[in-house]
């Protein structure tokens, strides 16, 4: 099996500007090798007769005012240029490490005299502090390579000590220390090489700088003497004559930038590739939330919402596959299901919140009697920013942290409503205040750092609240909080309902707290509904094997101690890999040949409560708590 | 069988001025080959609490024993506590194979190591050919059985799991469970299990210790605990858990003391640390103004509850 790290730098090399740049680097470094081999004659023969000649057949570049040619100068000393490069890079990142690492090593106190002397040193300009170490080490090429080393170091060292910061901060490298490993065994084994792939990266780019740099150098004679040469002294050699014959300045100075670009594209190369595999592959949505207005007026009978046959799409996958299921005014309705069955993708393609390359579709999608599909974007836009109001699980990521939460909240009534700025603010803190946000003018002043998790799903219901919202669409509002502190969130958006007969979607992985908020609840199973019934019929008259499963595994305040808790084998389905017949098949007890042959359809009883499976009638029978079955899932 | 025992211990963390105590003066045992189930909410200085009995925490206050005597931490003596961690992917090496992850824990050398990594992947449910995998190439529950097998290399007298279950999938949770409390019966392991569900720990636990602010409010045997709670602060754990959800009370002042926000372990409350959010407290009842200037002390009841109330409610 291979390590995780080496399929991303070859998945680099098969994208054009990877490949490119690769390509481009493997010549500079080949040339850096070979050159001086086999052109060192070539390039240091004197010719007399032909002093400072331009470009011909003979001499590509011309020659120089020894009457050397200077295509094969340039070409012998990318040997010096590059390596002398290289080896100052190594001095730089060398020293960085040390220092980088050094407050892991040294202790605290030793480790944080360092931290300071490093965050003074990066303050420099790092061409100042070459010039200033390349005058203290003396002119030469010895000088320049540490000068420019040193240069390097401190920003190396910042990085370093970041990254060591991050990953001595994870739990494995805390496991390992519980397990008695010293400090330098648990820098060599799980810190550094946790660090490599950056560190290499940044040195690569690096490496482009002191090139440049080195070539700087030369240019002002500070570098490489002679007889050595390199491709800043070619320059310096070059300029002099520029008039005459540009030539022998812009070979080395060609030189010079392509090496610089070889280094920085590949560098750029790699970080792009890193930083693919942890982007997220949906972005998180920005909140839409309720302005002021009337809501749309509707017929007593009409639900709030009605949906028919939702689906959403990407390419390769379609996790959420013909969801159906209406909610009235002032109704509470739970879903539940584990991660990956499609309850939040629901969720946000009801707010039309599916960013591309997603695609929903749906036979219906009516909200407050509107197809949404067919809509207008303007018109849709209003409807959904005047009636409909969506909670996410993490508040922190949906408010603006550099915005007052009064501010943010008033800005929907500002916007949407024509609202002055003061009015608006007004009602932010009216608004905050009936989510019983206390001190609410003086919390609509603060941050949303400021507030407690707890604080901010309030703000984020308040917000919601800001117009005369229709339905709230709450996805896992209260994952991220404790149980007492969840109670009073969901008690708050309980008491909105009652007093404004607003119909409220929760959505959540735990059916205990579902089981406690909702009336109804809609059990997901890998994009499609498999159960709808009321809460009250929940745990004994479930129907479907899979909310029974659900209901066996988890543990509540009532289960057996003395006996193992339920396991529901295998593992939930991954929706790019959807097998035939129904989904659950492959960990239900109850599976026949029926069930992996055709998908059962979601049938309603004559109660209005609905199953999808071909037993669910033998189902009921089944005693809850099913066999242990042990397995390494 | 080993008694792991909590003296005093107090955990500080930043300067004099800006710091707070997370951990404050928590007396706590775990009885020999038995399990202690730990609650409170975030912040309330579980973790902490762990942390530090395994020494990644500094212990400002306190002594930490082991049967007696102060847990002894060396470089090269075997570590008797051990501890599983909450972010199953966290908690393993990207870099290095599962089996290594295992390996750098078990004492012994050479072949015989090989065969205690495939005992244990064998004993958490793993097969052996699994030693090769990467943790990316596992699931959840999965990365969580390697980081239970790696805290059983060292042959620990106690362990300790600070929420293991809490990020898995609610399908993968019970499967841990289940072998969680195989293992400890089976080794016969003290096992401090901490979790801010009450129903899991409910399920697993022998005794229950409940923390609020860096305090143990209350401690007992779990059947007394939950059957019977003493603090009001317990009480409210248990009703968030068996209650249905309603808009709740029609007295405005239980109504204000439900919405009170979590204290701020900066600045904890004097008195009693629960008194702003304590239904049976000063902000309901009269003449409770004790519980706002003196802080009691678990001692006197039926089992430890901190409450100057428990008894008469
Ligand atoms: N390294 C640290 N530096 C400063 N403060 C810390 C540090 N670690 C924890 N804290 C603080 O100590 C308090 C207790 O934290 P701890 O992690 O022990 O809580 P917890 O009960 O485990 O919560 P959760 O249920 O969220 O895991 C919190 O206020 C936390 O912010
Ligand atoms: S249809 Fe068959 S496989 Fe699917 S849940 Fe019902 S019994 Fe199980
Ligand atoms: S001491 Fe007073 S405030 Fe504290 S828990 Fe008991 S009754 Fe409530
Ligand atoms: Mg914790």
């Amino acid at each position: 099996m291979t390590s995780p790290a080496k399929s991303t730098w070859a998945g680099v090399l098969r994208t054009p500007v990877g490949a490119g740049a690769a390509g481009l680097l493997a010549a500079v470094l080949l040339l850096a090798v070979l050159a001086p081999l086999l052109w060192s004659d070539q390039a240091s023969a004197v010719d007399t007769g032909r002093i400072l000649e331009g470009p011909s057949g003979e001499h590509w570049m011309g020659t120089d005012g020894l009457g050397r040619d200077i295509f094969f100068r340039v070409l012998v000393a990318t040997g010096l240029s590059v390596g002398l490069a290289l080896l100052a890079t190594a001095v730089g990142v060398g020293a960085g490490l040390l220092l980088g690492t050094a407050p892991m090593l040294l202790g605290r106190r030793a480790g944080r005299l360092v931290t300071a002397v490093v965050n003074i040193a990066v303050a420099f300009p790092g061409l100042l502090l070459a010039l200033f170490f390349a005058v203290v080490f003396g002119v030469g090429a010895t000088g320049a390579v540490l000068a420019i080393g040193f240069a390097l170091a401190p920003a190396f060292a910042r990085l370093a000590q970041t990254l060591v910061a991050k990953v001595a901060g994870l739990d494995y490298v805390a496991a390992a220390r519980i397990a008695g490993l010293g400090r330098l065994r648990l820098l060599v084994r799980h810190v550094l090489p946790n660090i490599a792939e950056p560190l290499v990266v940044n040195a690569t780019i690096a490496a482009g700088a002191a090139l440049l740099t080195f070539s700087g150098l030369s240019f002002l004679g500070l570098g490489v003497q002679a007889p050595l040469y390199d491709w800043g002294r070619l320059l310096g050699d070059g300029l002099s004559s520029l008039y005459v014959h540009p030539a022998a300045a812009l070979a080395p100075g060609t030189a010079v930038v392509v090496a610089g670009l070889a280094f920085n594209l590949f560098g750029e190369a790699i970080a792009k590739g890193i930083g693919m595999r942890t982007t997220p592959v949906l972005l998180r949505p920005r909140v839409r939330s309720a302005p002021a207005a009337r809501p749309a007026v509707t017929g007593e009978q009409e639900p709030v919402l009605a949906v028919d046959d939702l689906r959403v799409a990407f390419p390769g996958s379609t996790p959420v596959r013909g969801v159906s299921f209406a909610l009235r005014r002032g109704e509470a309705v739970g879903i539940v299901g584990e991660s990956g069955s499609g309850k939040t993708l629901t969720a946000l393609a009801l707010a039309q919140l599916i960013e591309e390359p997603g695609e929903v579709s749906a036979d219906r999608l009516d909200f407050l009697g509107r197809p949404l599909l067919d809509l207008p974007a303007r018109e849709r836009r209003h409807l959904l920013g005047t009636s409909f109001a969506m909670v996410f699980q993490d508040p922190m990521t949906s408010f603006n942290p550099t915005q007052r939460i009064g501010r943010q909240l008033a800005e929907v009534s500002e916007q949407h409503d024509g609202l002055t700025r003061g009015q608006a603010l007004d009602r932010a803190v009216d608004r905050l205040q009936a989510v019983r946000v206390p001190a609410a003018a003086r919390r609509a002043k603060q941050f949303p750092h400021e507030f407690s998790g707890g604080m901010r799903q309030r703000a984020m219901i308040g917000m919601g609240m800001m117009g005369a919202p229709a339905l709230i669409v709450a996805d896992e509002p209260t994952t991220a909080l404790d149980v007492t502190v969840q109670r009073q969130v969901l008690r708050l958006l309980d008491s909105v309902r009652t007093a404004d007969d607003v119909a409220l979607l929760l959505i959540s992985h735990d059916i205990t707290v579902v089981r406690q908020f909702c009336e109804r609840v809609l059990v997901m199973y890998a994009g499609r509904i498999v159960e709808d019934l009321p809460a009250a019929d929940l745990p004994a008259r479930a129907r479907h094997p899979y909310t029974r499963a659900l209901l066996a595994a988890v543990p509540d305040m009532s289960t057996d101690r003395e006996r193992p808790l339920a396991v529901i084998p295998g593992r939930p389905v991954d929706p790019a890999d959807v097998p035939r017949g129904c989904a659950f098949a492959a960990r239900c007890p109850l599976a026949d040949e029926q069930c992996t042959s055709a998908d059962p359809p979601l049938v309603p009883d004559e109660d209005g409560r609905r199953v999808a499976c071909w037993h669910a009638d033998a189902v009921t029978g089944l005693p809850l708590v099913a066999e242990e079955v042990r397995v390494g899932e | 069988m080993s008694e792991l025992t909590f003296e005093g211990v107090s955990v500080r963390f930043g300067g004099r001025r800006h710091g707070l105590t997370a951990v404050d003066g928590v007396d706590l045992t775990v009885p020999g080959g038995s399990v202690v189930g730990l609650v409170g909410e975030s912040g309330s200085g579980k973790s902490t609490l762990a942390r530090a009995a395994v020494g990644l925490a500094p212990l400002h206050a306190g002594r930490i024993l082991l049967d007696g005597e102060p847990v002894r931490r060396g470089r090269r003596s075997r570590p008797a506590l051990q501890m599983v961690f909450q972010d199953p992917y966290s908690s393993l090496d990207p870099r290095m194979t599962i089996g290594d992850s295992i390996a750098e824990a078990t004492p012994r050398r050479g072949p015989a190591r090989r065969a205690e990594v495939t005992r244990l992947l064998d004993l958490v449910g793993l097969g052996a050919d699994r030693a090769r995998a990467y943790p990316g190439q596992l699931s959840g529950g999965q990365c969580q059985r390697v980081a239970l097998a790696r805290a059983l290399a060292g042959d620990p007298r106690v362990l300790i799991a600070d929420e293991i279950t809490s990020a898995l999938d609610v399908s993968i949770q019970g499967a841990v469970l289940n072998l969680v409390r195989e293992v400890q019966r089976e080794l016969r392991l003290s096992l401090l299990f901490i979790s801010h569900d009450l129903a899991v720990v409910r399920y697993v636990s022998d005794f229950i210790a409940v923390m609020y602010l860096g305090r143990i409010v209350e401690y007992g045997p779990a059947e007394a605990v939950l059957t019977d709670p003493s603090h009001p602060y317990t009480r409210e754990l248990l009703a968030a858990v068996s209650e249905p959800v309603s808009t709740g009370e029609a007295d405005p002042a239980l109504r204000a003391v439900a919405d009170v926000e979590p204290a701020d372990p900066h600045a904890p409350p004097p008195g009693c640390r629960f008194h702003p959010r304590c239904p049976v407290g000063p902000a309901v009842l009269d003449g409770r103004d004790l519980c706002r200037e003196s802080e009691p002390v678990p001692q006197g009841h039926r089992h430890l509850a901190a409450c100057h109330f428990a008894a008469g409610r």
